[in-house]
C-alpha cells in the first residue's frame, strides 16, 4: 500500500517538473527573437522535458501493477531524432541567410550547406543588389 | 565458418539492438518473440547491408556505456542552465556565438556521435560540418568565452569519442 502511495507522488512529481521545463521551452520559443537562438529552446528543454513525462506515464503503470517500457523506446527515439531535426532546420537557417553568416572553416574551403550552386548564385545576386 | 557468421551476421550489434527493439516494442517477454526478434535481426541487417558497406571496426562497448551516462547526466544539467537562461537572462544581453570546432575524428559514426552529443547538451547545436569534414560549426545560445566552450567539446567528448572508435 505506502509503495502505491510513493508511486503516485512520484509521478505527480515528475509530472511537475516535466511540464515546467516542457513550458520553459514554450516560453524560450516565444521570447528569442532570432532564428537560430530560437532553435536551442524547444529541441533541449523538451528533451528533458519529455522525459519526465515519460517517466511519469511508467511510474503510473508500475502503480497499476503492469509493466511498461515503450517509454523506453519512446526516449531512445526521440533522443536520436532531436538532432536530426535541430541540425535541418539550422542548416535552412544558414541556407537561407536568416541568421548571422558563420565564419569560414580554417582548413576546408566552405560549409557544406553553403557549397552549392544555387547558394553561391544567390550570394552573388545579393552583392550585386 | 566465420565468413558464414559474417555472411548472416553483417552487424551484429544492429541484430542485438533490433532484437531488443522488437521484445520492448512487443510489452512481453516471451521466448516466441525474442525468436521472432532475432529472425528480424537477421533478416533486416542482410537485406540494408548494400547501404552500411563499412562495419565500424574497433568499437568499445564498456566506453560507449559509460559515455552515454556522462551524456545523460550533461543534459540534466545543462538543461537547468538553459532554462536559467531562457527565464531571466534578457534578449539583448544575450550572447549568441559561432564557435567553429577542428575535428580530429575521421569516421562518420564517430563524428555523427559527437554531432548528436553536441546537439543534446543544452546550449549547443551542431549546425553544419565543412565540405571536406574537418570541422563542425557549432551554434552556442549564451557564452562570454567562445574559445571555452569549444575546448569543453574537444576535450569532454572529442577525446573520450576517440578512445571509444579506435
Amino acid at each position: 500500500m505506502t509503495s502505491e502511495i510513493i508511486l503516485n507522488y512520484a509521478t505527480a512529481l515528475s509530472l511537475l517538473v516535466g511540464s515546467g521545463f516542457v513550458s520553459v521551452g514554450a516560453i524560450g520559443l516565444l521570447k528569442f527573437n532570432d532564428s537560430m537562438t530560437r532553435l536551442h529552446a524547444p529541441t533541449k528543454v523538451g528533451t528533458v522535458g519529455i522525459g519526465m513525462l515519460l517517466l511519469a506515464s511508467m511510474l503510473h503503470s508500475f502503480a497499476l501493477g503492469d509493466t511498461s517500457f515503450h517509454e523506453l523506446l519512446i526516449m531512445a527515439f526521440l533522443f536520436v531524432t532531436a538532432p536530426i531535426s535541430a541540425n535541418f532546420i539550422a542548416k535552412v537557417n544558414i541556407h537561407r541567410q536568416a541568421c548571422e553568416t558563420p565564419p569560414s572553416p580554417p582548413r576546408d574551403d566552405t560549409w557544406s550547406t553553403l557549397n552549392s550552386p544555387e547558394a553561391s548564385e544567390e550570394t552573388a545576386e545579393k552583392v550585386e543588389a | 565458418m566465420s565468413r558464414a557468421i559474417r555472411w548472416l551476421l553483417p552487424h551484429p550489434l544492429l541484430t542485438l539492438l533490433l532484437a531488443v527493439v522488437w521484445v520492448l516494442l512487443q510489452n512481453e517477454v516471451t521466448a516466441g518473440m525474442i525468436v521472432f526478434g532475432i529472425i528480424l535481426g537477421i533478416i533486416i541487417p542482410s537485406g540494408t547491408s548494400i547501404w552500411w558497406p563499412d562495419t565500424p571496426q574497433g568499437f568499445r562497448m564498456g566506453k560507449m556505456i559509460s559515455y552515454s551516462f556522462m551524456v545523460i547526466w550533461d543534459i540534466m544539467v545543462a538543461n537547468v542552465q538553459v532554462a536559467w537562461i531562457v527565464l531571466t537572462v534578457p534578449n539583448a544581453k544575450l550572447k549568441p556565438a559561432w564557435i567553429v570546432v577542428p575535428l580530429d575524428l575521421l569516421q562518420p559514426e564517430a563524428i555523427t556521435v559527437l554531432a548528436g552529443t553536441i546537439t543534446l547538451t543544452p546550449g549547443t547545436v551542431s549546425a553544419d560540418l565543412s565540405d571536406e569534414g574537418h570541422s563542425l560549426l557549432v551554434h552556442v545560445l549564451h557564452t562570454d568565452d567562445p574559445d571555452a566552450v569549444r575546448d569543453e567539446i574537444k576535450s569532454r567528448y572529442e577525446a573520450r569519442l576517440k578512445e571509444i572508435f579506435s
